[in-house]
């Protein structure tokens, strides 16, 4: 149930937060939300690891949501260099 | 008094610090000038919530492993990746997001959900990753230009087809086989039918509407970060994911808007069954012109609004056109651009293209801001857009495009349109802008032509 709260408030908070947003970074602005949806990594590391298959999974997870996480952020990161004013 | 502090309370207060800093991270990153910093931001608070989770793992050396490989991988496409194909690296990255989601569910699952609710979200959680996933492979494939299959071949109809039966034998696990203990191993069939199903999701949409479908993916798989926080009762993940999955909603809400169309008729329907009634007769003269004359005409305005869209991207023509941009600027002529928000394949890929082009971003103008002064425009350079210039849309209540915003090149006192042939835009709607009296036509390679005309400047 608090979850099920904090789920709801978190939701409300980002459609506040980013309803504004210049058109120029909308592509930043979505690899930036992508490499944050690399927070599964965090889900992904706390997998149990019963068995072989348990085991192949966590790993599989980790790895792919390691992709995710450094791959979105460096990716953003270069993106926004190029961004500048004259 | 006791002042040790166990693992989970230690982390559980950890991941309060992360959430604040994704939520002061994702906000920075809404404004120009705080967006590098945001992105650090919320680099460090995915840096200790994770850093955090790896204390107290039990066998974390696969773990590590797994970790290491991914930063490795994914560091090494992102640094090599070239800058005009950042749009499919971010649909596949996203789609890299939605399978370790995909992931937690199955594992989740062979742990024995306790209660129907738990079952529920796993199996949700398990086909919006999978959804995710496979979607945004097939996104990557249509931004790439690697897959190129029509709305109307057998192979797109299949998989339609089996988008909808994944739907259906979703609900079909979720609800009854908790009650009623199917026979044959149910799980099974929906993973795989989650993960065709995801291509049957993507497969339909075409090219012009990319920028809706990648900003759904990308909350898709916010979504589903989101519910796996829900079954790991872990709050960092609720907090993160709900941030992503409501920015992608946000920004599918704007590329939906700025085609005047809804979501769903954009996901289900597409233009090609609007129908095709729009009074294409409108025919008249066109006028060609050629470079040197178009080198004379802007060789002496005063104010030029340079409009690209996909065209461009597919020319590579960014840097030759801010070139041409900076020499009219030496020549005392006023230049902008105006950039429609669903020009391109994906949010702002106009705005990415020119940037690497080192285009200054404050002279990038949304159509809101040209339009009212668009008479006062000596001459609108058309590079390579269509439909976000099409007038029809404006003035043609039949058309299947009326009432989408575009940018009124047509009122401008001239209009230059650069085009390969005379091939209607993505929506298949005919363009009146090319026989009106003040458009010239300027045929050939986007990229040809600027070149031309900057080395007419430069002479």
């Amino acid at each position: 149930m608090l979850l099920g709260f904090v789920l709801i408030l978190s939701i409300y908070l980002g459609l506040e937060l980013i309803s504004k947003v210049p058109s120029t970074l909308h592509t930043p602005l979505m690899s930036g939300a992508n490499a944050i949806s690399g927070i599964a990594l965090v889900g992904a590391l706390v997998l149990s690891q019963d068995g072989q298959l348990q085991t192949t999974l966590a790993f599989l997870a980790v790895f792919f949501a390691s992709i995710n996480v450094f791959g979105g952020y460096l990716v953003t990161n270069r993106m926004l260099k190029m961004f500048k004013k004259k | 008094m006791d002042f040790a502090i166990d693992i989970p309370t230690l982390q559980n207060l950890t991941y309060i610090i992360s959430s604040v800093l994704f939520i002061t991270g994702i906000k920075m990153l809404g404004k120009e000038s705080t967006a590098v910093k945001g992105n650090f931001l919320s680099a460090i608070a995915m840096f200790i919530a994770v850093g955090i989770t790896c204390i107290g793992l039990v066998n974390p050396i696969v773990l590590f492993i797994g970790i290491l490989l991914g930063a490795i991988i994914g560091s090494f496409i992102a640094l090599k990746v070239k800058m005009t194909s950042i749009p499919e690296m971010v649909a596949l990255f996203n789609g890299f997001g939605g399978l370790a989601t995909f992931l937690i569910a199955w594992s989740e699952f062979n742990n024995g959900p306790d209660s129907f609710f738990q079952g529920a979200l796993v199996m949700f959680t398990l086909a919006i990753g999978g959804i995710t996933f496979t979607g945004s492979l097939i996104a990557y494939g249509k931004l790439s230009e690697k897959i190129n299959i029509a709305k109307t071949s057998i192979i797109t109809k299949i998989f339609t087809t089996i988008f909808y039966i994944s739907l259906a034998f979703l609900l079909y696990s979720v609800f009854i086989t908790p009650f009623l203990i199917p026979t044959f191993e149910f799980f099974t069939v929906l993973l795989v039918l989650v993960l065709l199903g995801g291509i049957g999701f993507v497969l339909p949409i075409g090219g012009g509407d990319m920028p809706v479908v990648i900003s759904l993916l990308n909350s898709f798989s916010g979504i589903a970060a989101a519910f796996a926080g829900l079954l790991l009762f872990n709050n960092v993940l609720i907090v993160a994911g709900s941030l992503v999955g409501a920015s992608g909603l946000i920004l599918t809400v704007i590329m939906a808007k700025a085609m005047n169309r809804s979501i769903s008729n954009i996901l289900f329907v597409g233009y090609a069954s609007s129908s095709p009634t729009s009074s294409s007769e409108e025919q008249g003269e066109i006028n060609p012109i050629s470079v040197s004359d178009a080198y004379l005409i802007l060789e002496n305005a005063s104010s030029v609004l340079i409009v690209p869209g996909y065209g461009m991207a597919v020319a590579q023509a960014q840097h030759t056109v801010r070139e041409l941009g900076e020499l009219l600027e030496e020549n005392g002529t006023e230049v902008k651009y105006g950039i429609h928000p669903v020009a391109g394949r994906m949010p702002g890929h106009m705005n990415v293209l020119l940037a690497e082009a080192n285009v200054s971003y404050d002279v990038l103008a949304e159509p809101d801001d040209v339009n009212p002064t668009m008479d006062v425009v000596d001459v609108a350079v058309v590079i390579g857009a269509n439909d976000v210039v099409n007038p029809s849309a404006t003035e043609e209540p039949g058309s299947p495009i009326y009432g989408m915003p575009i940018i009124e090149v047509h009122n401008a006192r001239t209009v230059f349109v650069l085009k390969r042939s005379m091939s209607s835009g993505f929506a298949g709607v005919q363009n009146p802008l090319f026989f009106k009296s003040n458009t010239r036509m300027l045929f050939g390679d986007a990229k040809e032509s600027i070149s031309g005309l900057v080395s007419e400047f430069k002479d």
